[in-house]
């Protein structure tokens, strides 16, 4: 087989593994966050709603695709692809199981810290784009909270990548067969979790695109199939996060019994299913608690993690204390954060 | 030619033309843009260069960081309320400056003895940090020491009160 059929094909059946999953996120999601709030979620299309997502799905792809008169043609109409297309290049490195990858890169874990922060270009350029003072706002916000949560999400995964003296998805796993890193640096993975859900632009952290204040936020503007672009990339970037914190804390495949990349599948779901919980439970922050949370606890905390970390791998401590360590700084993160959790307002 | 000729002639139109519009377009913000194509493209220039940590670098500073700031800076300012400059009195100035830079870079260009490797291969990751951290320790600090002075100066200005 010539390896650009190969490729192709590999790309190929990744997107449509994901386009499939996205739909059945979506359903999942509304059933989840309705039983949550003592609702049904969607019953009327299919046994128990089941085809609500695609009936979705063919509603957009039917829908007209709108522009504002004075919106800035060009990257208005680019905005989505750009957005889409770095979070779906994520996946390129995400093995689902030893064999099971497009392409396993030696530097995996920072090629997806590379190519993920390109997304914020599209969502700056549809808020700027649309030439409308909410997608405006919504922007600004998205791009500020972005830049802010990315750093203790990348301190995080440099703890990882410290105790793994390796930046390769596969070998991470791989030294991750009888104890988890979850266990090994809780703290770590609390920084990534809640870094990730402000990545997500997800509760309780959506501000950018919160409806009662910027009514969606960069993506109000559009319609039809380039919001639907929007919609499936957000979901696909839910996946990624939840793929990736799967893979580098919960250990991947490397579970007995079932087949590896089910076990893959299963922690990722999993980690899926709690941001959902999150989400339909917490109210949503204020921007400036917000930035002070970054800034002012979560940064901190994460250079605490790497100095632990730092610690065990230049005295050769015993493993249990630095998950000993570890958990208290969790422990003494989570008691900060439910005692001081306002501040004045500004 | 073969494939990697040709991604190396259209990463390098793609990186012509970002500069390009760059300095021909009339938005800024479109500008800033066209500065994003063209530093991806010198990234995929890169990874033809079997400099993968290199590319990745690039996409992640000039990508992620500088243009997402120049892009923050330009949304907060209206386009429209200052006029518009694409052309200013130094004209003559700045061709005798750019032709003589050209010039230098041509001659220096055709008289270096260019060491050809024979089999290409990419320095691997490890061998970088050890360079890095260990032959270059004392360099790399002291960079670090002076991004930690420039953070320092900004905090300062934003602190400043009117009064």
């Amino acid at each position: 087989m010539p390896w650009y059929v190969d490729i192709t094909a590999r790309v190929g059946a990744m997107l449509i593994f994901l386009i499939l999953t996205v739909l059945a996120l979506v359903w999942l999601e509304r059933k989840f966050a309705g039983r949550i709030q003592m609702r049904l979620g969607p019953m009327r299309t299919g046994y128990q709603g089941l085809l609500q997502s695609l009936a979705d799905a063919v509603k957009l792809l039917l829908k007209e695709d709108l522009r504002p008169a004075n919106a800035d043609r060009w990257a208005f109409q680019m905005a989505p692809f750009v957005v889409f297309v770095p979070i779906f290049l994520i996946f390129v490195t995400i093995p689902f199981s030893r064999e099971l990858v497009i392409r396993n890169l030696d530097m995996g874990l920072f090629y997806i810290i590379a190519v993920s922060g390109l997304s914020i270009v599209g969502i700056v350029m549809a808020g700027w784009g649309s030439d409308n003072k909410y997608a405006l706002l919504g922007a600004v916000r998205s791009a500020a909270q972005m830049i802010s949560y990315e750093l203790p999400l990348v301190l995080a995964l440099l703890g990882i990548a410290m105790q793994a003296s390796s930046l390769n998805l596969v070998t991470i796993v791989e030294q991750q067969r009888f104890l988890p890193n979850l266990f090994m640096q809780p703290l770590g993975f609390t920084l990534f979790m809640v870094a990730a859900l402000a990545e997500l632009h997800r509760s309780p952290f959506d501000i950018p695109v919160a409806e009662s204040e910027v009514v969606g936020g960069p993506f109000i503007e559009y319609s039809g199939i380039r919001w639907g672009i929007f919609y499936l990339s957000e979901y696909v970037n839910l996946v990624a996060v939840a793929a990736l914190a799967s893979l580098v804390f919960l250990g991947g495949w490397e579970w007995p019994l079932l087949p590896p990349a089910a076990w893959f599948l299963v922690k990722t779901f999993a980690l899926i299913m709690v941001i959902m919980w999150v989400r339909a439970t917490l109210p949503r922050l204020r921007i400036d608690q917000l930035m002070d949370f970054a800034w002012k606890i979560l940064l901190p905390l994460a250079f605490v993690n790497i100095f632990i970390v730092g610690l065990y791998r230049l005295y050769q401590w015993p493993t249990w204390t630095v998950s000993l360590i570890s958990l208290a700084m969790a422990i003494v993160a989570a008691a900060t954060v439910y005692h001081f959790p306002g501040g004045e307002r500004r | 030619m073969t494939g990697a000729q040709f991604l190396f002639y259209a990463l390098g139109l793609a990186t012509v033309m970002g500069g390009l519009g760059v300095v021909l377009s009339r938005n800024v913000v479109h500008s800033a843009l066209a500065l994003l194509l063209s530093l991806i493209a010198v990234a995929g220039i890169y990874v033809l260069l079997y400099a993968e940590f290199l590319a990745l670098v690039q996409v992640l500073i000039y990508g992620g960081a500088i243009v997402i700031l120049l892009l923050f800076v330009l949304m907060l300012t209206r386009s429209g309320e200052s006029p518009l400059v694409l052309d200013n009195p130094q004209k003559p100035v700045a061709l005798v400056v750019s032709l003589l830079f050209m010039a230098i870079a041509i001659v220096s260009f055709f008289l270096t003895r260019w060491k050809l490797a024979q089999a290409p291969r990419g320095v691997d990751f490890s061998v970088l940090g050890g360079s890095l951290f260990q032959d270059w320790v004392l360099p790399f600090e002291v960079a670090s020491l002076v991004l930690l002075v420039a953070l320092m100066g900004a905090i300062i200005i934003a602190r400043e009160s009117p009064q």
